[in-house]
């Protein structure tokens, strides 16, 4: 029976020592990994954004319901600056102008920068110069590019009208008439934010397998059809969250409007963000254009949380 | 076959046309640029515009050192984008380490939401916080208020990383007996290479082109390049050839850096997805 009991012990007495050490392993893996360990690597950054960035969201939300000039005493006045928003033309102009802006930066971009991504796709000569040349418009200072632009949009030494004489159109008002300063505008966006496009669904046909193309192949579609019915639907998420972010971009859009056309003529191209520095920075007026940014902001933060779910269920899958 | 061969050919020519029809807005832009700032006075206000500057001149990059303060303005934008640059460093790429290993995804959410609210709105409350500081005048608010653009894209850019990086050589290493900071700095630092050189060219960049800040937060003496290039330039000279040799310098580093940091470049934002500003 004692040797039994011995031998079935000792069995038991391992199996006891490896259970015990595997949760001894574990907790001491656990304390090591525990989340609180790590927040000495996030709290500077921590600080630092609560300071610059949260701060800033709160103190905006506190000046929206005061009457806050420069150099005049702050006081209370409760929602009046967001009644003034609702009965507030200009302010109402702003908003449909910007999401006119809004709607044809956003198609344009993207048309044409699927089209490139899917040119940029090939295996061709030259296509790292190529495509160096095609996000040149991104990276550049958009301060410089808008100020060229503004210099070829000359209605008499302009370039651009030189050009289009020269096949035979007749001249454009461009940035010079109320009806057409919103296009132009949006020209130069589509200019420069289509290599973001391309870039993004780029990245998503890079990422594609091969076997459906092949598949498709010796089933004889074509190159069309290849498009239409693989690539297309396989880099959809790739499309919507570059049009999500487009849709951000193209919403908070200010350094080349403010270069090229200032809002104007008149009132003509001045958006949400022009209209709200023009207040803050021009008639001092902190209060109100507290109330717009929060306006501004929730319209934003509506999107950009479209954008996070559309990320987290990508990674996911 | 022949029919087959033409059409190949055909076809050939055709993408290459599109490419080229997708490259020459670029093109057009960037060469016009060039060409203003190599004119004289005259081509420039030539019409018909006079395409290419016969004989070249660099006059006007000259005019542009010796009428305005631009070598200050130059060293202004240095030292705010290297500044905001490195401090998003120092504090962004262990906070992506640390997000990254807490999965603490209610961090992450609240730096994809700095990086997409418009930049006027914070403005607004800082303008007023640095007149109260007084800290007007000094190059401090820029270097502070861009912080707001490099340390959300540093972050960003590093969770993903981070993300991507096996876990086990930092476990082996916890088990060693290493403490997590060691495991950090000697481990997962040394891997993370790759995405902090990209981290850096982006904050960079997107640092050194904005304007929004520098407009509303910079006096005469702290103006950076973009805004120098806006104030001095469109006001108080409106002509031609400085003002595009001025736009071209300001652009040039810029243009540079993409040049030799195109993969990096074309990483950063197809995985990071979203510009700063």
């Amino acid at each position: 029976v004692d040797a039994t009991g011995e031998n079935g012990a000792e069995p038991a007495g391992m199996s006891a020592a490896v259970e015990s050490a595997a949760p001894a392993a574990t907790a001491v893996r656990r304390g090591r990994n525990y989340a609180r360990n790590y927040w000495p690597f996030i709290f500077p950054a921590g600080v630092v954004v609560a300071a610059i960035i949260v701060f800033p969201w709160v103190f905006t939300l506190y000046m929206s319901v005061h009457d806050w000039h420069i150099g005049s005493p702050v006081t209370f006045v409760g929602a009046a600056n967001y009644q003034r928003l609702l009965t507030d033309e200009r302010f109402q102009w702003s908003i449909l102008r910007t999401l006119y802006f809004t709607t044809l930066a956003v198609f344009f971009p993207m048309v044409i920068g699927i089209a490139a991504a899917v040119c940029f796709a090939r295996n061709f000569m030259f296509r790292g110069i190529a495509r160096t040349i095609f996000i040149m418009p991104m990276m550049a200072t958009p301060v410089a590019v808008a100020l060229v632009w503004t210099m070829m949009f000359h209605p008499q030494l302009g370039v651009l009208n030189y050009l289009l004489t020269s096949v035979g159109i007749p001249p454009f008002t461009w940035v010079y008439d109320a009806n057409t300063v919103i296009p132009t505008l949006v020209m130069v966006e589509t200019w420069q934010w289509t290599p973001l496009v391309m870039l993004i669904v780029l990245g998503g046909l890079a990422s594609l397998p091969q076997d459906p193309y092949e598949a498709a192949k010796l089933d004889g579609a074509n190159g069309w059809q290849c498009f239409w019915h693989i690539s297309l639907p396989l880099v959809w998420p790739h499309i919507i969250v570059a049009m999500v972010i487009r849709t951000i971009d193209a919403l908070k859009a200010f350094d080349t409007i403010f270069v090229i056309s200032n809002g104007g003529p008149g009132t003509a191209s001045e958006t949400m963000n022009l209209l709200l520095y023009l207040e803050a920075f021009s008639f001092y007026d902190m209060g109100y254009a507290s109330a717009i940014v929060v306006v501004f902001f929730i319209i934003i933060l509506m999107i950009s949380l479209v954008l996070f779910s559309v990320r987290q269920r990508e990674r996911m899958a | 076959m022949n029919a087959l061969a033409m059409r190949r050919i055909a076809g050939r020519i055709g993408f290459y046309f599109c490419v080229f029809l997708l490259i020459s807005p670029a093109l057009l832009v960037f060469l016009w640029m060039l060409s203003l700032s190599l004119k004289n006075e005259v081509d420039n206000m030539a019409f018909p515009p006079v395409f290419i500057p016969n004989p070249p001149t660099l006059a006007n990059f000259i005019d542009v050192f010796e009428k305005n303060d631009f070598l200050s303005y130059s060293i202004n934008s240095v030292i705010v984008s290297f500044s905001a640059t490195g401090l998003a460093l120092l504090i962004g790429v262990p906070a992506g380490f640390g997000i990254a290993k807490t999965k603490a995804t209610r961090a992450a959410a609240l730096v994809m939401i700095a990086r997409v609210t418009p930049g006027l709105s914070y403005l607004i409350p800082l303008f007023l916080m640095f007149q109260f500081l007084e800290l007007s005048g000094t190059l401090w608010p820029l270097v502070i208020t861009h912080l707001v653009i490099t340390v959300p894209i540093v972050v960003w850019v590093m969770i993903g990383f981070f993300e991507g990086l096996p876990g086990e050589l930092e476990e082996a290493a916890l088990v060693d007996g290493a403490t997590i900071w060691q495991a950090f700095r000697h481990v997962a630092l040394p891997l993370a290479r790759p995405g902090i050189t990209v981290s850096t060219i982006l904050a960079f960049i997107f640092s050194w082109n904005n304007f929004i800040f520098g407009v509303v937060l910079s006096g005469r003496e702290t103006r950076t390049l973009p805004v120098a290039v806006y104030n001095v330039l469109t006001f108080e000279q409106v002509s031609w050839g400085p003002l595009a040799a001025a736009a071209l310098l300001v652009t040039a580093p810029v243009l540079v850096l993409t040049l030799f940091a195109q993969k990096q470049i074309v990483a950063g934002l197809t995985a990071g997805g979203v510009k700063g500003g």
